[in-house]
């Protein structure tokens, strides 16, 4: 490893937040014209890493060098100006405002002599950088109007007209289709052949082996390795990520699906969305998966069977008889619950604690004469945290501190106290870390155990195929087909889920 | 990421209904000026219609002032007491030499040209003061401008001990401020109608044409996004309160030159009507949208209500009703553009 190649070298860096040292000593050196890949398990380190970087924690302790100068950025703006830049996972973005407004906020190009700002200057530089990175967006866009995947392209080109040298991306694919993430790797590729280096952080292993040079692995604050993309495998990454030898992904395919049919959907269409007349039936003790393209109505079909959306058309029959879910208190109390797909916007109550987040859907049950009973909730919120292994210092803790696996765990808790006959899981592992995941398919699986049927909307096929016994494959809206889990192969489902594209 | 498509469903169809509902507000006040003109005929007369200018030019600062608050998806509360306090600095420093009544006892009238300066100061101080405790420790600005309007109409009290300032000088009324520009038909324009204008492009340049006026509609969209770009949010928060409260300043030196005189009532119920004529001028309390236009219209179709109602003869008190139905209703017709659909 050559010494003058090195653009951005983090030596030691240590933070601690009370209670809790969430870097112990981290490293990471990033050459010039590489994409450096940064793993872990939620809650390994990363973001705080980066955080350290942009001057948004300050680190308690070790240097940062950038082309051999120390420096301790005080803000993500003097980070950009000296050439270092984060398109955030969660995109930050001023939406009611244009796409070049969003890209020159902060330094707006001025007139000349004059204190107004140019839009046409703005204009051109935002079109020259567009072409660049053969990005066809119009300018002058109103930003809400585009597609989260256009929204993203932007936040890199932004990142790209600051003249990085060093370019942080994080999650940058989970919001894209196979077809954008090609684009991005272009200019990532493009990026890396200018000598900018590019700090790349995600949990899809086969992104990370197709386009880095480096990986650099973290667990638990603590630096483990760096090595050579080309000499690692996944299992490798997995072993040192959870520092265990993880053989199985998933647990062993069980399949106690009775005869019966629990749940029977006909027709169902959706106000104002995308979703046309679908229909298919579900056994009791069923794990059935929804599989498709970013926008091909799955969500939208979980929100119309809950009545969190409003129906077109269609009937859902339960146990043979036709039921209503006008509302979503309809269907809780019809036997349906739903585990939203964005956990932090419509999950947790952050800012409560674990047992208000665990009894907020059954409280009815705590009820004495007119008021609360807290020795009950108290008594079922423990009994979740057992149930779930939930990690958690206590019940008053509030939710927002723990990881997002064991956020998840409260959530399934929450539910699982309202007894539901079927479950609607949307994405449920999702920014899930690996030895989480593999929990969560076990709570699946044991609620199928228990008779209990589930309906699992997933973008990560491997866990589809894993974990469910059927598989639906949505595609623009529409029911593209149904596919046997064990006799089915990631081809077939890509090919149904373009079928209506 | 080839073509540009917006992501909402139904492109490009055009929808009766939605048309009439994102309208609603313009075409309810629009029915209501036809009704009043059917039933008293001179409403629309030349000398009615210049009144509701020149009352829309009195008003129409405030409104710009507070319509900034609301970009940043705040609000102000404390415009009319501002404005209540500054008619008083300006009567005061303004009354004419010599009367028995005067609160500065053996002065002179200043030049009113330096005292506008001083209440715009004094008015900016207020907002300064909204907006460092807004953007430095977090409050919302709801309570952070309720306590400032507490304040302001104490300190007023307190100061003028509740008495009301007339026989103010000449070069502050009718040789400055409500001097006659030029005639329409039989009734005047006064010289506070050209201020309103000057202010009024001086407003729009700020806000579509300086980095402060981007940062401002950046910060309301996105207080994040702008931060992690670089802006100075703290000092894009104070810099629109304050400039509200320099032009809330400027509302109280026009209306104590108006009225004639500074009482405790004069300010009151100011910074409703502001807020009230920038919802329906298209400033959403959602943050980051409005425009110096909507809010022209939305103050000229506020003083075309109420002088609807004086030519109706509808009281004063059921004014208020009407108001606040008003805002309500044009909160809610707001909401409907930004709610989706599910």
């Amino acid at each position: 490893m050559e010494e003058n190649n090195v653009l951005l070298r983090m030596e030691d860096i240590s933070k601690s937040f009370p209670g809790v040292k969430a870097l112990d000593h981290a490293q990471l050196t990033l050459r010039a014209g590489t994409v450096h890949a940064l793993m872990g398990e939620n809650g390994a380190g990363k973001s705080t890493l980066m955080k350290c970087l942009f001057g948004i924690y300050s680190k308690d302790e070790g240097h940062i060098f950038l082309e051999g100068q120390e420096i301790n950025f005080k803000s993500s703006r003097e980070a950009l100006d000296h050439g270092v830049a984060m398109v955030h996972q969660e995109l930050n973005q001023a939406l009611k405002r244009n796409v070049m407004d969003n890209i020159w906020l902060g330094r707006y190009p001025k007139m000349k002599g004059l204190p107004f700002v140019s839009e046409k200057q703005m204009y051109a530089d935002t079109m020259r950088v567009f072409e660049e990175l053969d990005v066809h967006v119009d300018p002058k866009m109103v930003m809400s109007k585009m597609p989260v995947s256009q929204r993203q392209m932007v936040e890199i080109a932004k990142a790209v007209s600051f003249n990085s040298k060093v370019i942080v991306l994080d999650e940058p694919t989970s919001s894209l289709t196979e077809q954008e993430v090609e684009h991005l790797f272009r200019i990532i590729n493009m990026l890396r052949d200018r000598g900018c280096g590019i700090i790349y952080i995600s949990h899809k292993m086969d992104e990370i082996l197709r386009i880095s040079d480096e990986v650099t692995i973290m667990r638990d604050g603590q630096y483990i390795a760096t090595r050579d993309a080309r000499d690692l495998t996944k299992a490798e990454i997995i072993r040192l990520m959870v520092g265990r030898e993880m053989t199985n992904q998933f647990p062993p395919k069980l399949d106690v699906a009775s005869d019966e049919d629990i749940l029977k959907v006909e027709n169902l269409s959706a106000q104002y969305s995308i979703l046309t007349d679908v229909s298919f039936s579900l056994k009791k003790g069923e794990i059935l998966g929804v599989a498709g393209l970013d926008g091909s109505g799955r969500t939208e079909l979980l929100e119309n069977i809950f009545g969190a959306a409003t129906r077109r058309g269609g009937k859902i029959f339960k146990d043979g008889a036709q039921v209503a879910n006008k509302s979503p208190k309809e269907a809780i109390a019809n036997g349906f619950a739903l585990v939203t797909e964005e956990r932090r916007a419509t999950g947790i109550f952050g800012i409560l604690t674990i047992r208000e987040n665990t009894v907020i859907s059954s409280l009815k049950s705590y009820l004495r004469g007119i008021f609360l009973n807290n020795a009950a909730m108290s008594e079922a919120t423990d009994r979740m945290i057992q149930a779930m292994s939930i990690k958690t210092p206590s019940q008053k803790t509030k939710i927002q501190s723990l990881s997002g696996g064991n956020q998840q765990k409260v959530i399934f808790g929450r539910w699982i106290l309202t007894s539901p006959d079927i479950l609607l899981l949307d994405e449920p592992t999702r920014g899930i870390d690996v030895g989480a995941k593999y929990e969560i398919y076990e709570l699946i699986q044991d609620l199928a155990k228990q008779g209990k049927s589930v309906i699992m909307v997933s973008s990560e096929m491997p866990e589809l195929l894993g974990v469910c016994n059927r598989i639906l494959v949505m595609s623009g809206g529409r029911l593209a087909g149904e596919v046997d889990a064990d006799h089915t192969s990631q081809e077939e489902i890509m090919t149904l889920a373009a079928k209506y594209v | 990421m080839t073509t540009t498509k917006p992501a909402s469903k139904q492109k490009g169809s055009f929808n009766l209904v939605n048309w009439l509902l994102d309208h609603a507000m313009l075409i309810i006040i629009i029915l209501m000026a036809v009704y009043v003109q059917i039933q008293r005929p001179q409403f629309f007369g030349v000398a009615s219609l210049v009144n509701i200018i020149n009352l829309t030019a009195a008003r129409l600062p405030m409104a710009m002032g507070v319509a900034g608050c609301i970009i940043l998806a705040g609000t102000d509360l404390s415009g009319g007491r501002v404005a209540g306090l500054t008619a008083f600095i300006a009567a005061i420093l303004l009354q004419k030499a010599g009367v028995s009544t005067r609160f500065i006892v053996d002065g002179s009238p200043w030049w009113p040209g330096f005292v506008i300066l001083t209440v715009m100061a004094v008015g900016a101080c207020v907002g300064l003061l909204n907006g460092f405790c807004m953007g430095k420790f977090k409050l919302h600005p709801f309570i952070v401008t309720l306590a400032t309007q507490l304040i302001t109409y104490g300190v007023y009290l307190t100061v003028s001990n509740s008495k009301q300032i007339s026989s103010l000088d000449a070069s502050y009324t009718t040789d400055f401020i409500t001097r006659p520009l030029f005639k329409i038909g039989t009734t005047s324009v006064p010289t506070y109608v050209l201020l309103a204008a000057i202010l009024t492009c001086l407003m729009w340049l700020i806000w579509n044409k300086t980095t402060f006026g981007k940062n401002m509609f950046a910060v309301g969209s996105n207080e994040e996004a702008a931060r992690v770009s670089g802006v100075n949010v703290l000092m894009t928060i104070i810099l629109v309160f304050m400039m509200a409260g320099a032009l809330y300043g400027y509302t109280g030196f026009v209306e104590g030159a108006r009225i004639g005189t500074s009482s405790p009532s004069l300010g009151l119920n100011y910074e409703s009507d502001a807020i009230s004529a920038a919802v329906i001028g298209g400033v959403s309390f959602v943050g980051g949208t409005g425009k110096i236009s909507g809010v022209i219209l939305g103050v000229f179709m506020m003083q075309l209500i109420m002088s609807g109602m004086t030519f109706l003869g509808i009281s004063g008190n059921v004014t208020y009703i009407i108001k606040g139905a008003v805002i309500l209703v044009a909160c809610i017709l707001d909401m409907r553009k930004y709610r989706a659909k599910r």
